[in-house]
């Protein structure tokens, strides 16, 4: 049972960063494919934070606790993850500025109609 | 010195964020100057700081050092390729600021200073990820660089085709990015580190007498492909093309001269420092996969390049095919190969920086990009088409350019039947460029027939990039092509050049090893070769159009280019997997 426990969030990881990809693959709108993307990014945080996870550890911020008296999550993953946070928002961003522009120099979002570049 | 290190980076940060502070008052005068003494400055201190780097330097940024052996801090790294790569970003900076000196007549309404600062932030993410010394930095300016390639790339944002590049190139390389990081955090689960010597320790720890095990062949697969997205390896290449095309002239110089390159650099560090130990991929696997995508790569972009029509395009994909002898050069793991691809990649970027420079005096003079269009329009331009046949004599390798150099040391290094790949892909992407000279600039030849319009980018509506033709084509854009030109030469023909920037190589990368990077006859001999069979390829391209016309067999390879991005994502994850197939002996052996 523990170890369906401790390999759960991996495969959830996983999960997800596929579930992206697939509907990046067979997306019919590029909104729904930078939220796809979103998607992707979304299982970096999931892989992360289920590094860090102790059992019975508590939240690593010590105002109220004293270090040392009982264990705590590692706080490493979790500075990676805001960091990452940060970057996803930034693409998430610029991406979708793009899919505006897109949509009104092609007038069109669909990716199936934007064949312009190729060979 | 080392205290210098984190300059590199936060000299042209902050550049740029005084540039978007005050740029709304700044006449662009003044925004340019103040882009070239920033980036000037960093090109400088790259190189003060290159001629120290031996020993390499280490520094804990804002004086956070391991205490115990633990460590939290952020580490950066200057050894001689490190800051070798630094200024190489700096300088080529310097020269496309100065190529854009006059190039963009019209900065956006109200902000003129908003080019110069992305080109400056562009060039501090390089910089950063150059001298990154742990995974998880890499990957913030891994993807700082890479989030500033694509605003730069649809910088023009009332250009169609500019705006879908820059989407494709958005969306497949942060797919890759994320790949990296979850690859990261792996890493991390295992050895509890973020510092790149660390990690490789801690595999070698965690391994015991066992070799690598799932979970470091799962990391290295994900690493590798956020690296070689960015590298632009076959099947991970599709949005380099798209992105190439449609970047804005001075960007081009950057992308295809040192940001591609960097994925190269990446792998060859990453693998280097984390997994060459006994706890990581055994050599024989990491030869095995860098070697069969290099050569795939290398095909793959010569063919491709040879159908070109599109002026940029076509460079774009040569871009691809040497990306490709890159990784053959580095995944052979030698001393000898190291120092090779170090010198062909210091001539591959002055040589392509500039001939995009040359074909940006083109779109400026005619508005076009298409070779069929421009058959013989632009005679009048003599200087420009000397220097484009020179480039592409330089693609090919002639001695005694730094591609040439390279060429010649690399091909020593993986001997055999890979020379083959060398030759020809250089060959092959060479008598491209000296087609379209023959083509455009002197008119040799019959007007190629129209063939398949629905298989090809033509490139003959593009946007200006400048306000109608200049009345005369500015001196700086004539100029850095020539500068540009005459260091990739110097790279190649100033003695002990090679031999200075092996013994750095070699210094950081292979343990001590020394190799020498010289002319040989041999080598001299194989460029002559290549080169005169680039000569003859562009020869029979021009009298006998119809022998060398795209064959039906090329047809399904040119199709892949679909320009849909999301089979352009298939493609990632299909390459992803092709990558694990190649290593996965790494882990049944053991």
């Amino acid at each position: 049972m523990t170890t369906v426990m401790h390999v759960l969030p991996y495969l959830v990881a996983a999960y997800v960063f596929l579930t992206g990809c697939y509907g990046l693959a067979t997306s019919r709108n590029l909104i729904h494919a930078v939220g796809c993307l979103a998607v992707c990014q979304s299982s970096t945080y999931v892989l992360l934070l289920a590094v860090g996870y102790r059992d019975g550890a508590t939240a690593p911020v010590f105002s109220d606790i004293k270090p040392g008296s009982r264990p705590v999550v590692d706080p490493v993953v979790q500075a990676l993850t805001l960091t990452d946070i940060v970057v996803g928002a930034t693409v998430t961003a610029l991406l979708l500025a793009l899919v505006l522009q897109i949509a009104k120099r092609h007038g069109t979002v669909d990716p199936d109609e934007l064949r312009e570049l190729r060979g | 010195m080392h205290h210098l290190l984190p300059l590199l980076v936060a000299i042209p940060l902050l550049g740029a964020a005084l540039l978007v502070a005050v740029g709304r008052h700044l006449p662009r005068i003044a925004a340019e100057i103040t882009g070239f003494v920033v980036s000037g400055g960093t090109a400088a201190l790259a190189l003060v700081l290159l001629l120290n780097s031996s020993p390499p330097m280490v520094e804990w940024v804002g004086g956070w050092l391991p205490v115990g052996g633990e460590s939290v801090g952020i580490v950066v790294v200057g050894d001689g390729p490190s800051l070798g790569m630094a200024a190489l970003v700096s300088l080529l900076t310097l020269a496309a600021l100065a190529y854009s000196w006059r190039y963009f007549d019209e900065p956006p309404r109200g902000h003129p200073g908003a080019f110069t600062a992305l080109m400056l932030l562009f060039q501090g993410a390089m910089c950063g990820f150059a001298i990154a010394g742990d995974l998880f930095n890499a990957f913030v300016f891994f993807e700082l660089m890479s989030v500033t390639a694509y605003a730069l790339t649809g910088y023009r944002i009332d250009d169609p085709k500019a705006v879908q590049g820059a989407l494709t190139f958005g969306v497949v390389n942060s797919l890759g990015a994320y790949a990296m990081l979850m690859g990261i955090g792996l890493l991390y689960a295992r050895t509890g580190e973020l510092a790149m010597a660390k990690i490789g320790r801690g595999l070698d720890a965690a391994a015991g007498h066992g070799g690598a095990d799932a979970l470091v062949l799962a990391s290295f697969v994900l690493v590798l492909t956020g690296l070689l997205v960015k590298a632009a390896a076959v099947p991970f290449h599709f949005w380099l093309p798209d992105a190439h095309a449609v970047a804005p002239t001075p960007v081009c110089m950057l992308l295809s001269g040192v940001m591609v390159e960097l994925g190269v650099y990446g792998v060859w560090r990453v693998y280097g420092t984390v997994f060459a130990g006994p706890g990581g991929i055994p050599a024989a696997d990491l030869t095995r996969a860098l070697v069969t995508l290099g050569a795939l790569t290398a095909a793959t972009g010569a063919v491709m390049c040879w159908y070109q029509r599109h002026i940029k395009r076509l460079l774009a994909y040569s871009t691809v095919a040497h990306t490709g002898l890159f990784l053959v050069g580095i995944g052979v793991l030698t001393p000898q190969g190291d120092d090779g691809v170090a010198l062909y990649i210091l001539g591959h970027a002055g040589v392509k920086a500039a001939l995009f420079a040359c074909a940006g005096v083109l779109l400026d003079r005619y508005g076009c990009l298409d070779e069929h269009t421009l058959h013989g329009r632009a005679r009048e331009m003599r200087a420009t088409a000397v220097m484009f046949a020179v480039g592409g004599l330089g693609l090919a390798g002639l001695p005694p350019f730094g591609t040439g150099l390279g060429k010649a040391v690399t091909e020593e290094a993986v001997g055999g039947p890979l020379t083959v790949v060398y030759v020809a892909a250089s060959a092959i992407t060479a008598g491209a460029v000296l087609r379209v000279t023959a083509r455009v600039f002197r008119g040799l030849g019959p007007r190629p027939e129209e063939a398949d319009a629905d298989l090809e980018t033509s490139g003959s509506e593009e946007e200006p990039e400048t306000t109608g033709p200049l009345r005369r084509i500015p001196d700086t854009m004539r100029m850095v092509p020539a500068v540009l030109l005459t260091a990739a030469l110097a790279v190649g023909a100033v003695p002990g050049f090679g031999d200075l920037v092996a013994r750095s190589v070699n210094e950081a990368g292979s343990g001590g090893a020394q190799a020498s990077a010289q002319w040989t006859v041999h080598g001299a001999l194989l460029g002559l070769a290549s080169t005169a069979l680039a000569v003859a390829l562009a020869g029979l391209a021009v009298t006998r159009p119809h022998w060398t016309a795209a064959p039906d067999w090329s047809r399904p390879l040119r199709r892949l280019q679909s320009g849909h991005v999301g089979d352009y994502v298939a493609w990632l994850l299909m390459g992803a997997t092709v990558l694990g197939v190649l290593a996965l002996p790494a882990v049944l052996g053991g």
